[in-house]
């Protein structure tokens, strides 16, 4: 079922915002439709009636009281930015 | 000295042999020597790591210090350290200096362990082999032409060539326990939530887990005790008690009931490696414990759930990172898309590619409840697996990996015989037990470990164990010849 093809990888790179050389499209196609194939062993498996597993604890979110606990550090975090300016992030020009 | 663990290092410390300072640069002196040949490091931190044992000399000489102060560590490239590049493996953070440490950082420095460097690993901690890293791949010390494992394959190559006592590993389908395996050393994969995950840069999230690599597994317990504990900066770690873990260690293993699965012990493990797994069970028999043969029928269903799950929130976890507010930027982007296309694009390897796009497919409209719930579904299987196995037994073991370390290049170009190198490892994540590797044997001259496999918090119960066959054993003794 899950034969992908160039077009198939071009949709998900891009929804991932993926650069991925034209070149290397058929062998991603190939490694991506081999994996799919291989997680398809899954479909066979009955899981009615199972609760889906999000922590292998079933934990909950803990919650903490709603204080401040952390203080402004934008100087320093800033410093590892490839472009800022006024405190803020550069990118290119979004809105003409 | 470089022969020494933790505690013998602790010890001499204590009474006064040698210093902090000549201890650290005894290790720097032959990370500088020696590292050439298996590209372990990453970046090595001498003059961090002198200043920091100057103070550990300075602190013992006013008083009580902890068993790991003055202690040499190396640390996985994953972990943030503040002032230090963390590059996780990849050209992506290159340019990433992190603005803060990762907890486990801030716990060994508050226990006055130096840091001699950061290790080398698989791009993200994605890979089997350690030759997805960015950095190139690090060899195994036991034979330069084969994989140390991964994805901690640095911190295992480093401990196994004695360039430092110990490491810190990261482990989301295998990374602390196949390493540790190939290389001959002692990896735990603690329970998940019971090291914290603040600043240890994300692949896995409901995966992703800490541990010690180390000789012994007293050195593991030692280790343990530090990094262990609940941490309010990471929401998933978990508020339990943290014993001593090193009170169990010397327990009778009399009546003991090991249990054996029988699907780990079928086709595809190496006849060699079966040997030595065999052997090291019979030695547990002598020892006083009782096996006898499980099953864990939904073993085959681990590696196709792990490489939904794992990829999914890798995809989810990278998103982030995106050549805005740190790490790589392409030249000359064009507009905001270019930009984000071509410095991801730029920036990861072709296995952080490979799995951002499956987890990006797998989580994308129309098909989130076919591949990720199902997923979390066949997850709790392979879990309930494991809680029905556990009423009959206390600690499941077989072997942590179905080969000894294969060559370079053997594997690189085969993604899915690469995956499946993580067979016998990723069902213990996905049920979020603690597992071991522990040194029982050579097979073709190459290390084998073998895996323990407990309860959810029976660390002490697995370092007991452990070191019970430590005891009566010799292999995690053994050096290689060009490292001795």
């Amino acid at each position: 079922m899950s034969k992908l093809d160039k077009s198939d990888v071009e949709k998900i790179a891009f929804l991932a915002r993926l650069g991925v050389d034209e070149q290397d499209i058929p062998e991603y196609a190939t490694n991506l439709s081999n994996i799919l194939d291989m997680v398809e062993q899954l479909d066979s498996v009955d899981t009615q009636g199972v609760r889906p597993m999000a922590h292998p604890l079933d934990a909950v979110q803990r919650l903490r009281a709603d204080v401040v606990t952390e203080s402004n550090d934008r100087e320093n975090l800033q410093a590892h930015a490839p472009e800022v300016e006024q405190g803020l992030y550069l990118v290119p020009r979004v809105v003409e | 000295m470089h022969n020494k663990t933790i505690a013998e290092l602790s010890a001499g410390l204590k009474a006064g042999e040698f210093t902090s300072v000549e201890l650290t640069q005894s290790y720097l002196n032959r990370i500088d020597s020696l590292d050439e040949q298996l590209n372990s490091f990453i970046t090595v931190t001498p003059e961090l790591a002198l200043e920091q044992a100057k103070q550990a000399d300075a602190q013992r000489a006013t008083g009580h210090v902890g068993i790991l102060n003055g202690i040499p560590l190396a640390q996985k490239d994953i972990f943030c350290t503040k002032g230090v590049k963390t590059s996780c493996g990849s050209k992506m953070l290159e340019p990433f200096i992190s603005p803060y440490d990762a907890t486990t950082i801030t716990k060994f420095n508050d226990s006055g362990a130096i840091m001699l460097g950061k290790t080398n690993m698989d791009e993200f901690a994605m890979g089997s082999s350690n030759e997805t890293s960015w950095y190139g791949p690090v060899k195994n010390p036991w034979q330069l032409d084969s994989v140390p494992g991964g994805s901690s394959g640095g911190s295992a190559a480093v401990v196994a060539a004695r360039l430092a006592p110990a490491a810190t590993g990261t482990d989301t389908g295998g990374s602390i326990r196949q390493p540790a395996s190939f290389c001959g050393i002692t990896g735990l994969k603690p329970t998940y939530g019971r090291v914290s995950r603040y600043g240890m840069i994300a692949f896995a999230s409901s995966l992703d887990q800490a541990g010690p690599m180390t000789r012994t597994a007293e050195d593991a317990a030692l280790m343990l005790n530090v990094m262990a504990g609940l941490d309010s900066r990471d929401s998933t770690s978990v508020d339990e008690a943290v014993p001593d873990y090193t009170a169990d260690l010397n327990n009778s293993l009399s009546g003991l009931k090991i249990g054996l699965p029988k699907e780990y012990f079928s086709e595809g493990l190496d006849d060699a490696v079966a040997k030595v797994i065999e052997s090291a069970v019979k030695e547990y028999e002598k020892m006083g414990a009782s096996v006898k043969e499980i099953s864990l029928p939904t073993s085959n269903l681990a590696v196709p759930t792990y490489y939904i799950i794992a990829p999914s929130e890798c995809s989810s976890n990278l998103s982030r990172i995106d050549g805005v507010r740190y790490g790589y930027r392409c030249e000359d982007p064009k507009d905001l898309n270019d930009l984000y296309i071509r410095s991801r694009g730029e920036g990861f390897g072709a296995e952080v590619k490979r799995r951002i796009l499956v987890g990006t497919y797998a989580l994308s409209e129309g098909f989130y409840d076919a591949y990720y719930v199902k997923a979390q579904k066949t997850r709790r299987l392979i879990s309930n697996d494991f809680n029905q196995a556990f009423a009959d037994v206390d600690v499941i073991m077989g072997p942590a990996a179905p080969s000894t370390a294969f060559k370079l290049g053997e594997l690189s170009d085969d993604p899915i015989t690469m995956y499946l190198s993580d067979i016998y490892t990723i069902a213990v994540n996905l049920a979020g037990l603690p597992g071991m590797s522990i040194p029982a044997g050579f097979a073709n001259g190459m290390p084998v470990g073998l895996q323990l496999i407990g309860q959810h918090f029976a660390e002490s119960k697995l370092l007991n164990i452990a070191h019970q066959f430590q005891q009566e054993t010799d292999w995690h003794t053994q050096t290689p010849d060009a490292f001795k």
